[in-house]
């Protein structure tokens, strides 16, 4: 008998999808409008960048601008609303156990790391990576790449402007629930960053559980 | 009846009526040859100018400027708004990055030395002069249904227009497409963030505040001039903007950042610009012998 710790959908239903992606992986799906996708930070401290297109016009994408100035603060939690460029609900997020979600730090990359961390870090994983290798399957491209979700990071914004990326705030087996408002392609590059405290120094899986709430059969 | 400088009824009369518009002088033009601006920043002379434009509230404009050029924007009345793009102009893929121009640096709120980076660990510009502080990074700029949502309209034309609007024209111009319009920066309308998160607007910070980049890399610069998404005026006032560039080459052997970041990107961009360069020949006579 196995004793391992199931971690369900934080809303109710049946299961469409439980995939597991990898530490430093990327992955994508599209989730039906009404379904819910519940993001499970198994292992805790461990920060998913999350892109987010129109199935059907991958020109309508996430626009983290919008969705700042509509809900007029730049962290994400429950009630937020993921926006696109003009102002489109793409999803909503319907549970948090976590409090709050970054949208100003973005994906690292080979190119930025280099700034960050020294040329030694040019030939790491990184998570623009992640996001060309996956959009690539749906026809993304570099131009498709814009200022990402980071969903479990913590990014503070100090009186004086200072910002930058401390401590997660997740736990193991904290999650998030998103709402898909219309059907939406969601692209996630699980972070490889290992030079920052994003996932504590140490990229760890996370779950990705897609559920059909029973009002919704 | 009586004749009138309108009259249009030959296509030499059209031709000379159209003619006859030639030199006039609005407060909403470009000034060509730029030379011709009739007040040059101070210590420059007009010769250096490159660009002088004087761009009204609720319009947009572009350019493509050289590496090494000094570009100075001013709000000239206190309600000018200047959503900010700049795409690498012999690479135009390679692009302002929102979150990499924070991040790095590890400050949101611009001041001189901040760098507006690119995708690919680059800068594009740095910030070498600023009596605004009013700037944002944050809330980018406005769509068509914001903009009809709080002014009644926001097409291009209209009284109010949302910067995705002038953006995507600007952008059109340079054979860029919407899907090209990344986070824009704006500049000359402040946000602050409160330790909540909450987003807070600070407006402008008067009239006749000015905001100088320095260029690194040749770059097709886009700039619509809108009311910020947070502005809290009822009514679109946005005012007009005033843009003035120089070529300033020498200004890139002593830059206003020593940050380890800072100077990590100019490594970078020092490093693609020599790469693509040619040697030219005097260089090359003087490594031949």
């Amino acid at each position: 008998m196995t004793t391992a710790v199931d971690t369900p959908a934080l809303v109710p239903g049946t299961v469409i999808l439980d995939e597991t992606v990898g530490a430093r992986g990327p992955w994508s799906t599209i989730v039906r409008a009404g379904d819910i996708l519940t993001i499970v930070d198994l292992h805790g401290n461990q920060a998913v960048d999350s892109l987010f297109y129109a199935a059907d016009d991958h020109g309508l994408r996430y626009s983290a601008a919008a969705t700042v100035a509509a809900q007029r603060n730049l962290f994400l939690t429950t009630g937020s609303v993921l926006r696109a460029d003009d102002g489109t609900a793409l999803m909503t997020l319907v549970g948090d156990e976590v409090g709050n979600h970054d949208t100003v730090g973005g994906a690292c990359s080979q190119e930025s790391n280099t700034l960050r961390y020294g040329h030694h870090t040019k030939h790491q994983h990184a998570c623009v990576e992640n996001f060309l290798i996956e959009g690539a399957k749906w026809g993304l491209g570099k131009r498709d790449l814009v200022s990402n979700i980071n969903f479990f990071m913590n990014v503070p914004v100090d009186a004086d402007g200072t910002l930058g990326i401390v401590d997660g705030l997740s736990a193991p087996g904290k999650r998030l629930a998103l709402r898909a408002e219309i059907d939406t392609l969601v692209l996630v590059s699980n972070c490889p960053q290992i030079n920052n405290p994003c996932n504590g120094f140490d990229p760890t899986p996370v779950r990705m559980i897609v559920t059909r709430p029973e009002e919704q059969r | 009846m009586t004749t009138s400088s309108t009259q249009t009824d030959t296509t030499a009369a059209a031709r000379d009526h159209a003619r006859s518009q030639a030199g006039a002088i609005t407060d909403s033009m470009p000034v060509l040859p730029a030379s011709a601006w009739p007040t040059p920043p101070a210590g420059i002379d007009a010769d250096r100018l490159t660009w002088a434009e004087t761009v009204p509230g609720g319009r947009y404009t572009s350019k493509v400027l050289a590496r090494g050029t000094r570009i100075r924007l001013r709000d000239i009345d206190g309600s000018a708004c200047a959503n900010l793009l700049l795409y690498r102009a012999d690479a135009p893929h390679e692009r302002l990055n929102i979150a990499d121009t924070v991040k790095v640096p590890w400050q949101a709120y611009l001041s001189v030395g901040h760098p507006l980076l690119s995708d690919q660990g680059r800068v594009l510009a740095t910030v070498v002069a600023d009596t605004s502080g009013h700037h944002d990074a944050f809330c980018g700029t406005t769509s068509l249904a914001t903009n009809t949502a709080k002014y009644g309209d926001g097409s291009a034309h209209s009284g109010a227009p949302a910067g995705r609007e002038l953006l995507t024209l600007a952008g059109a111009k340079h054979g860029l497409t919407a899907r090209d319009l990344p986070p824009v920066l704006t500049l000359f309308h402040g946000v602050r963030v409160k330790p909540d998160g909450a987003l807070v607007s600070t407006g402008n910070a008067g009239a006749g505040r000015e905001l100088e980049l320095l260029i690194h890399l040749p770059v097709i610069v886009l700039i619509a001039n809108t009311a910020h998404p947070l502005d809290p005026e009822p009514t679109f006032n946005t005012t007009a903007l005033e843009i003035l560039a120089w070529a300033a080459p020498a200004d890139l052997e002593s830059l206003p950042n020593n940050d380890p970041e800072y100077l990590r990107a100019a490594l970078n961009t020092e490093d693609a610009w020599n790469a693509a360069t040619p040697v030219n020949e005097t260089q090359l006579g003087r490594d031949v012998k």
